[in-house]
């Protein structure tokens, strides 16, 4: 059995052995903090795409837990519409697919539709029930023959937005190609006519209006219009 | 086996292993910047209620008792430092456990009649108990009460990071905007042992404080020591 320290002579060592706390200093020092702290959010960002589960839904919900069409809040980086010429719109599709090229919405409809009563959950700590349609992802992404090795999916908005995320988060079975809420076709202030919504992932990385779409095996240097501000870029909930 | 002071007195106690005094100065800093940051955070959305209508309990927490300068800073600050938080806390726990330490510290029923005659000591002049471990009933209660909050924190810090991923976790709260309220109010609590830790480390003077650096207690109130001391494994390799 061990014993103590006999006196308070070893004083020294005890104090080194306490040492490593003075490296949380590093945080006071101006030219370390950022990076440190970009660190620190890059390994949460890590652990929740370890934690992300394929299979495991977010929570649905009963119709009567939705919030009324009209109070659901419109959130905006910009202009609540960036006058999208929806007759002429198309979707560019690029990168590791196999058939790109632009899709028209006839196209993104026919696929099979979901609908589902999920929580739009906000980074600013607010959430609302809603109730959105459209077409899997990842039944889009087979349908554009995306590369099963891709990594990524990046998508660019008409209102100058841009968003990137992972391939799993791309591929759960809620993550949408949303074009409807509320059974209506999208209106302009919440994304028409193209949005993604996935309830895995906070509301700034389902951007709305969408111009283009790549799959591809790298981000780009442009990440995420708020992930590049300071946010998480990975967002996921 | 304790050395005795030349006067043949209680001599110098090791009183807090090497593991306990490293985690409570990580942790320290760890809550004064989650308290900080999660403040600026909570000014985003300063209400515990639905969006649909919302109800803002204040316009905004004061900058001065905020950290980070923006929402995003703000959870830049809470994302990094909750791991500091969550790591000590489990490194703490786990070493406590490993090493028996945990049983001079951990409130147990035993216990239970100690409480009032210490409160009433400290808040109200009665007579003061006798001393005779290195904590008395109501501090075991006070840090076990604190330990039991950071946990409660965790917990529904993960419920609020993970509502979707970790969506059992919500359950005994009732919810996500539960989860929230817990998650304030267990900080509160937090915030509400600090006062009385500070004032009882400016009563007990210089040589009670020097121990949570050192280790070392030169003169301690009490008589006996537990042989739990002795059997610490981190006082080993000193």
């Amino acid at each position: 059995m061990s014993t103590p320290p006999v006196r308070p002579g070893t004083t020294r060592r005890e104090l080194l052995k306490l040492s490593p706390v003075l490296l949380l200093a590093a945080f006071a020092v101006p030219a370390w903090q950022d990076r440190l702290l970009e660190t620190g959010v890059r390994i949460s960002d890590t652990a929740s795409s370890w934690l992300f589960r394929r299979n495991h839904n977010a929570p649905t919900f009963a119709e009567a837990d939705v919030v009324p069409f009209e109070r659901f809040p419109y959130n905006y980086f910009d202009v609540v519409d960036p006058e999208v010429d929806l007759d002429a719109w198309g979707l560019t599709v690029g990168g590791a697919v196999a058939r790109p090229g632009r899709y028209r919405l006839d196209q993104i409809r026919a696929l099979p539709q979901v609908r589902q009563n999920t929580r739009h959950i906000c980074v600013e700590g607010w959430d609302v029930i809603g109730r959105f349609g459209g077409a899997r992802v990842g039944d889009f992404l087979d349908f554009v023959g995306a590369d099963p090795n891709a990594r990524f999916v990046t998508v660019t908005c008409a209102d100058r937005y841009y968003e990137s995320i992972e391939i799993a988060t791309a591929r759960h079975p809620q993550s949408l190609l949303c074009y409807e809420m509320y059974d209506q076709p999208l209106d302009r202030g919440h994304g028409a006519p193209l949005r993604l919504q996935m309830p895995t992932t906070l509301g700034y990385k389902q951007a709305k209006y969408l111009m283009t779409l790549d799959v591809t095996h790298v981000l780009p240097e442009r990440r995420s219009y708020w992930g590049d501000k300071g946010y998480s870029w990975y967002g996921g909930v | 086996m304790r050395p005795q002071a030349p006067g043949g007195g209680p001599g110098p106690v090791y009183e807090h292993p090497w593991f306990v005094r490293f985690v409570h100065w990580t942790n320290a800093t760890a809550v004064c910047v989650m308290l900080l940051s999660g403040l600026q955070i909570f000014s985003a959305f300063p209400s515990f209620g639905a969006k649909v209508p919302e109800h803002d309990l204040i316009e905004a927490v004061p900058e001065a008792v905020t950290l980070g300068g923006w929402l995003g800073g703000a959870l830049q600050w809470h994302f990094t430092f909750m791991w500091i938080f969550a790591i000590g806390g489990i490194f703490y726990v786990s070493a406590q456990l490993m090493s028996g330490h945990f049983r001079t510290v951990l409130f147990v029923t035993r216990d239970a009649p100690g409480v009032w005659p210490m409160a009433r000591h400290y808040f109200l002049f009665g007579p003061k108990p006798p001393i005779t471990a290195q904590y008395n009933a109501l501090q075991k209660l006070a840090y076990t009460t604190a330990l039991l909050l950071g946990g409660l924190l965790m917990w529904t810090g993960a419920v609020m990071y993970k509502p979707a991923q970790l969506s059992l976790l919500a359950a005994p709260f009732g919810g996500y905007h539960n989860a929230r309220l817990v998650h304030f109010l267990a900080m509160c609590g937090l915030v509400a042992f600090v006062p009385g830790h500070l004032v009882m480390v400016a009563i007990h003077g210089w040589d009670n404080a020097r121990s949570i650096v050192t280790g070392w207690k030169r003169h301690p109130e009490y008589e006996t020591v537990h042989g739990i001391q002795a059997a610490d494994g981190d006082s080993g390799s000193s």
